[in-house]
C-alpha cells in the first residue's frame, strides 16, 4: 500500500571552463560568447570522473543537488539552486526529454558512455538560434551526445567497452561511427545494463542498536539503443537521431522496521521509451535559421502484486504517454554588435492510463520568444520574453484546467569593468513558471485542476576572472562566485486531504532562496607530470515561508544543505591517469520542521580510479579501475533510502 | 603534489571522524498536571509519513503534569529502527502496551509501566486491535490471493497474549478496519478501501467460540470506525465516497445483528465514548468541492440526539488544520483532540476541559492519531 502510494505520489563554457561560455549543441559552429553562468563538464574530464550516469556527474556542479534513492536503479533527479525538480530542463542533443505526467526525469537513467559533455544553465542559456523551450525552464542541463569526428583518412571508428563490477553488474556497450560520404555521417551506439542492485549497509545508533542488511529488489536490466545521422550542408548542419529504451526494474522500497528477512517487496516497473527527433539548421549571411521536430512515446508498467509480497495492494498500471514537438527559431544581425532573435514552438502531450476515474488529459504548449541581443567591447546585454499558451483537454467535460497565457521575461548583463578582460562581472534576472504536471492537475483522487502554475523568479549578480599562463607550473585558473536570491511562489505541494491515503495537490507553498555558488579550477603542469584541480562550493538557506501560524515558518527546506561542495584532481603521466572525486553534502533536515527527530548528519564520500592506456598495434585499449565511497561511509539521501558503501568498477575499451 | 597529499590525509581524518547518530531523546514540556484519580497519564501514538519510519510515542503524565515527546527510542536502544513505519493503533491490556505498526506490518508489544520492548507480532498489513480474555484480535488487509489479486479478503488474526504468537485467523471482508466485541462475537467493519469505487459495504460478525465468520451485515460503503455503547449497539461510521455518497454514522443492533438507525448529518473520522457521550469529530473531504467540512459533536447514545455540534467552546478550534485524533479521560471528563497539521512536520494534541475550553496544548510526533488512558505512572 504504502509503496504504491509513494509511487502514485511521485510519479510519478567551453571545454575545461565553468563561466565562458560557447554553444556546446551545434558544436561546428562556435557561437559568441554568452554570459549566464553556466557549468560544463566534457570529453576526458567526464569519461575520467567515477560516474555511470549523467546524475553521478551533475553531483560535481555548485549549486545541486541530486535526490538520489540509491543504487543503479534508484530514481536520481536534479535540483537547481532548491527551485525543485520540475524546474530544471533537460535537453538531450539540443532537443527537451519530457514527462509530462510528473515533470521529472530520472538522470540516472542516462547513461554517460556516450556523452560528450553536460552542461548546465542557471536561468537559461544564451545562444542566439534557439528555441523557445531553451528560454522556458528556470535552470536547464544538456546532454550532449558525441558527434563522430574522423580523424585523417579513417571512415570508421569502433570502439567496444565491457564494464562491471560491484553489485552484480555487468555493462557492455558499442560505439560504432562510419563516414557515409563526404558530409554525412552515422552513429551507433547501444548498450546494455544488468546489474543485482544488492549492496550491504548499515544502520547504527550510538549504543544503540547496529544491524547490517542487504538491499533486495534493486536490481536493473536496461537496453539502450541510438542511432544517429549527422549531416553537413554548405553554412550549416542538420541531425537525425533515434533513441531507444527499454528496462525493467525492481523497487527496493523504504528501509524501515520489519521482521528481518519475512517480507519480500517486490514491485516492479518496466519502461520501454523511444524518441526520434532531428534539427536543421543554416545561415544565410546576416539571417540564421534553426529547425527541430520531435516525436516521442514512452511506455511505464508499474506492477505490485500481493501474490509476490504480502504486504502490499494490488497495482497493475500502465501509462502511456505520448509527445509531439515542433520548433522554429530565427536570428537576425541587425548591425555586428545587435541581433534579435524569434523562436516559435509548439508542443502536443498526451497521458493515457488505466486509472478509475481517469480523465485521458491531453495538453497544447504553445510557446514564443523573442529575443534581443547587444554586444560592445565591454559590455553585453540580452533581454527576451516568452509568451506561453497551455491548453488542456480531458475527454470529461469540464475536466481539463483552464487555459493559461503567460509572459515571462528575463535580463541578463555582462560587464567587464577594468581594462584586465579576464575579470568579467554578470548579472540576471528571470521570471518563469511550470505548469502543474498531468499528475498534478488529472491524478485519480490527488489531482486538483484548480491549480495555478508555480513561478520562480530568480536574481544573480557574479563574478568571474580567468587567468592563462604559458610559463610556469600554473597553466591556467578559472574562478567564478554568484551570489542569488530566488523565490518559489505558488510552490505545488501534496497536502493531505483527510487520512493517510489521501492527498491532494494545492498551490501552497512560498519558498526564499539564498545562495552562494562558487567554483576554482586549474591546471597544472610539473615536468611530465599534468593536474587537473577542480573546487566547488554552494552556501543556500532555502527557507519555507508558507505559513505564518506555523512553528515551522522560515525552516530549512527539506534535504537542501546550508553548505555543500565537491573536489576533483585528475592526474596524467604518460598513459597513466589517476583521478579523485570527493563530494561533500552538509547537515540537512528531512522536513520543514526542523528538528533533532529530523536532524540528517553530513555525508562525504571519496572515489578513486585509476587507468591506462595501451597501444595494440595501432589500436588502444583502455582500462580504468574504479574504487568508489573508499570509506564506505554509511548515509542516505533520502531518508530510509541507505546509499552504497565501498563499491568498484571496472571498465576495458578497445578502440578500433 | 605535497597539498594533494595533505589534502587527502585531511579528508581521510575526517571521514574517520564522522560520528554514529546517536539515539533522539524524549523532549519534556510541562503543560500543567492534576488529578485523574486512578488515571495516571496517557500514552499518544504518532503514526508517521508513510515510508519515513517515524512512527513515535509519546506520554503525558498527571502527577508531573509533563508532556513527554518520543520516549520509545531512547528506552529501546537496541529495538532495530525504533518503532517502526506508520502507527495505526494503540491500546492497553492487562500490563502490556500494544502499537499495531501497520507499514512495519507488527504489532509491537510494550510493558505498559516501562515501555520496554516485550515482544512483536508480525502481521502483513495489520491496521486495528481489540482483546476478549486471553486473546488479542488484530485485523489485517493481507488475507490470501484468490484468482483476481484485485478480490483479496482481509482477516482478523488471533494472538495469544502470553506466547504473542498467532494462533489462527479467520477470513472477512475487503481491507478490514476498527473493531468491537460484543459478548461473544466479534464485529469489523469492512471498508474495501483498496477496491475504489467497488468499496464493501459490510460488517463481518464473527463467532468468538468457532473463530467463524458467521454474518456479514450489509451497511454502507467504506465503513471505518466502530464503538459499542452500555446498550448493546454499534455506532459504524462511513466515509462514503468522497464524491456523491456523503459520510454518515450507522447504528447495528448485537441483539439482531442489523442495522436499526442511519445518522444522516453524523459525518465520523473518529470517535469516542465517554459514559453516555459519543464524542465525533468529522473531517469530510469531497473530490467535488476540493475541500473539507469539519465538525465537532456530542452524541447521546441513549437517546440518539445529537447534543452539540460545538464541544469546542472557545473558538480554537480554527487553529485545527486536520484533527486527527480524540479522547474523553473517563474520569475529568477533559477532551483530548489531535491535530496532524500538514502530516509531514510535528502535530499537537489539545487538551479541553469538559465545558471545552482549551487548557493546554503540546507538541507531538508527526500525524498525532491514537491516545489511550493508563493507570500506572510510567517509570
Amino acid at each position: 500500500m504504502i509503496r504504491a502510494l509513494l509511487f502514485l505520489l511521485f510519479l510519478a563554457p567551453p571545454p575545461d571552463s565553468t563561466e565562458v561560455l560557447t554553444e556546446s549543441v551545434v558544436t561546428a559552429f562556435r557561437q559568441p560568447e554568452k554570459i549566464i553562468p553556466a557549468q560544463t563538464l566534457q570529453g576526458e574530464q567526464l569519461e575520467k570522473l567515477n560516474a555511470l550516469s549523467v546524475a553521478d556527474a551533475i553531483r560535481y556542479f555548485s549549486g545541486v543537488q541530486i535526490k538520489d534513492y540509491g543504487g543503479i536503479g534508484g530514481l536520481k533527479t536534479i535540483n537547481v539552486r532548491s527551485m525543485g525538480t520540475q524546474h530544471v530542463g533537460v535537453f538531450y542533443d539540443g532537443i527537451q526529454l519530457g514527462n509530462a505526467q510528473n515533470g521529472q526525469i530520472d538522470l540516472g537513467k542516462y547513461s554517460l558512455e556516450n556523452m560528450e559533455s553536460v552542461t548546465l544553465y542557471n536561468g537559461q542559456k544564451s545562444t542566439s538560434v534557439q528555441s523557445a523551450k531553451d528560454y522556458a525552464s528556470a535552470s536547464a542541463v544538456y546532454l550532449q551526445t558525441r558527434t563522430p569526428v574522423f580523424s585523417g583518412k579513417r571512415r570508421t571508428n569502433l570502439k567496444a567497452t565491457l564494464a562491471g563490477g560491484s553489485f552484480g553488474t555487468i555493462n557492455p556497450s558499442v560505439l560504432w561511427e562510419q563516414k557515409l560520404g563526404s558530409s554525412v555521417s552515422s552513429s551507433f551506439n547501444a548498450e546494455f545494463l544488468y546489474t543485482t542492485g544488492k549492496y550491504k549497509f548499515t544502520y547504527r545508533k550510538r549504543d544503540g542498536y547496529d544491524t547490517t542488511a542487504v538491499r533486495q529488489n534493486g536490481d536493473v536490466r536496461a537496453l539502450r539503443i541510438e542511432e544517429g545521422l549527422f549531416g553537413r550542408i554548405p553554412d550549416g548542419q542538420w541531425r537525425l537521431k533515434f533513441y531507444f529504451y527499454d528496462s525493467e526494474r525492481g523497487y527496493p522500497g523504504a528501509f524501515v522496521r520489519e521482521e528481518p528477512g519475512k517480507f519480500r517487496h517486490e514491485d516492479r516497473q518496466w519502461d520501454t521509451d523511444f524518441f526520434t527527433q532531428g534539427s536543421f539548421y543554416k545561415k544565410w549571411g546576416k539571417y540564421r535559421l534553426n529547425a527541430s521536430f520531435k516525436y516521442a512515446y514512452d511506455y511505464l508498467h508499474y506492477l505490485s502484486d500481493p501474490r509476490l509480497d504480502v504486504s502490499t495492494m494490488y497495482v497493475d498500471n500502465h501509462y502511456r504517454q505520448q509527445e509531439a514537438y515542433l520548433s522554429l527559431a530565427q536570428s537576425y544581425d541587425l548591425f555586428k554588435w545587435w541581433d534579435v532573435d524569434l523562436a516559435a514552438d509548439w508542443q502536443y502531450n498526451t497521458l493515457d492510463a488505466d486509472l478509475v476515474n481517469f480523465v485521458y488529459p491531453s495538453r497544447n504548449t504553445l510557446l514564443a520568444a523573442l529575443s534581443t541581443s547587444l554586444r560592445w567591447s565591454r559590455l553585453k546585454l540580452q533581454g527576451s520574453v516568452l509568451y506561453t499558451f497551455v491548453g488542456d483537454h480531458a475527454r470529461e467535460a469540464g475536466a481539463a484546467a483552464e487555459k493559461r497565457n503567460e509572459w515571462t521575461p528575463t535580463a541578463v548583463l555582462q560587464f567587464i569593468p577594468f581594462r584586465d578582460k579576464n575579470f568579467s562581472l554578470r548579472a540576471f534576472y528571470k521570471r518563469i513558471f511550470r505548469m502543474p504536471t498531468l499528475n498534478d492537475l488529472y491524478y485519480t483522487f490527488i489531482g486538483n485542476k484548480y491549480l495555478k502554475p508555480e513561478f520562480t523568479t530568480q536574481y544573480n549578480v557574479g563574478l568571474t576572472w580567468d587567468k592563462h599562463w604559458t610559463r610556469g607550473i600554473f597553466k591556467k585558473l578559472n574562478t567564478s562566485l554568484d551570489v542569488y536570491y530566488n523565490e518559489v511562489e505558488n510552490k505545488i505541494i501534496a497536502t493531505p486531504a483527510s487520512n493517510q491515503f489521501q492527498w491532494t495537490m494545492v498551490n501552497l507553498g512560498l519558498v526564499r532562496i539564498r545562495g552562494i555558488d562558487a567554483a576554482v579550477s586549474t591546471s597544472l603542469a610539473l615536468g611530465p607530470v599534468s593536474a587537473d584541480l577542480r573546487l566547488t562550493y554552494t552556501f543556500q538557506k532555502a527557507q519555507d515561508f508558507t505559513d505564518p501560524e506555523s512553528p515551522w515558518y522560515g525552516g530549512q527546506i527539506p534535504y537542501i544543505p546550508w553548505h555543500s561542495g565537491s573536489f576533483t584532481a585528475g592526474l596524467d603521466y604518460g598513459r597513466w591517469h589517476l583521478n579523485y572525486s570527493f563530494i561533500y553534502t552538509g547537515e540537512r533536515y528531512e522536513s520543514v520542521a526542523n528538528i533533532p527527530e529530523n536532524y540528517a548528519q553530513p555525508w562525504y564520500t571519496s572515489d578513486l580510479s585509476l587507468s591506462r592506456s595501451f597501444a595494440l598495434g595501432g589500436h588502444e585499449l583502455r582500462g580504468t579501475l574504479e574504487v568508489n565511497n573508499i570509506f564506505n561511509q554509511q548515509y542516505e539521501v533520502v531518508q530510509c533510502y541507505p546509499m552504497p558503501g565501498t563499491n568498484f568498477r571496472l571498465i576495458l575499451s578497445f578502440l578500433l | 603534489m605535497k597539498k594533494i597529499l595533505l589534502f587527502l590525509i585531511l579528508l581521510t581524518a575526517l571521514a574517520a571522524c564522522r560520528t554514529i547518530d546517536p539515539i533522539t531523546p524524549s523532549d519534556p514540556t510541562d503543560v500543567g498536571g492534576g488529578d485523574a484519580g486512578d488515571i495516571a497519564g496517557f500514552f499518544l501514538l504518532n503514526e508517521g509519513n508513510m515510508g519515513s519510519n517515524k512512527c513515535t510515542l509519546d506520554y503525558y503524565d498527571y502527577a508531573t503534569g509533563i508532556y513527554h515527546k518520543n520516549i520509545y527510542a531512547e528506552r529501546n536502544p537496541g529495538v532495530v529502527q525504533e518503532l517502526g513505519d506508520v502507527g495505526n493503533d494503540l491500546a492497553i491490556y492487562g500490563s502490556k502496551l500494544w502499537a499495531v505498526v501497520n507499514c512495519s506490518n507488527l504489532v509491537e508489544v510494550m510493558d505498559a509501566a516501562t515501555a520496554r520492548h516485550i515482544g512483536q507480532v508480525s502481521i502483513p498489513n495489520c491496521r486495528y486491535i481489540v482483546f476478549k480474555d486471553r486473546y488479542a484480535y488484530v485485523s489485517s488487509y493481507a488475507g490470501p490471493v484468490e484468482v483476481d489479486p484485485n478480490c483479496r479478503l482481509g482477516y482478523v488474526a488471533r494472538i495469544d497474549t502470553a506466547t504473542l504468537q498467532v494462533v489462527d485467523t479467520c477470513v472477512v471482508g475487503y481491507q478490514p478496519e476498527e473493531m468491537v466485541i460484543a459478548g461473544d462475537k466479534l464485529y469489523v467493519a469492512n471498508s474495501g478501501g483498496y477496491r475504489v469505487p467497488d468499496y464493501d459495504h459490510t460488517v463481518s460478525v464473527i463467532d468468538l467460540a468457532s473463530f467463524k465468520e458467521t454474518q456479514k451485515i450489509d451497511v454502507a460503503p467504506n465503513l471505518h470506525r466502530m464503538e459499542l455503547d452500555a446498550y448493546g449497539k454499534i455506532w459504524v461510521s462511513s466515509r462514503g465516497d468522497y464524491y456523491d455518497i456523503q459520510p454518515m454514522t450507522f447504528i447495528i443492533d448485537t441483539k439482531i445483528d442489523a442495522v436499526v438507525e442511519q445518522m444522516d448529518l453524523l459525518a465520523c473520522s473518529d470517535m469516542t465514548l465517554c459514559g453516555d457521550s459519543l464524542y465525533v469529530y468529522s473531517n469530510a473531504w469531497s473530490y467535488f468541492t476540493q475541500t473539507s467540512d469539519v465538525n465537532y459533536a456530542i452524541v447521546d447514545v441513549k437517546t440518539h440526539q445529537v447534543v452539540t455540534r460545538h464541544f469546542i467552546t472557545d473558538g480554537t478550534e480554527t487553529w485545527f488544520q486536520n484533527p486527527y485524533g480524540i479522547a474523553v479521560n473517563p474520569n475529568t471528563h477533559e477532551i483530548f483532540v489531535t491535530d496532524a497539521r500538514d502530516y509531514i512536520t510535528p502535530g499537537k494534541v489539545y487538551c479541553y476541559s469538559p465545558e471545552g475550553r482549551l487548557k493546554w496544548s503540546a507538541n507531538t510526533g508527526d500525524i498525532p492519531s491514537r491516545i489511550v488512558f493508563t493507570k500506572q505512572s510510567l517509570r
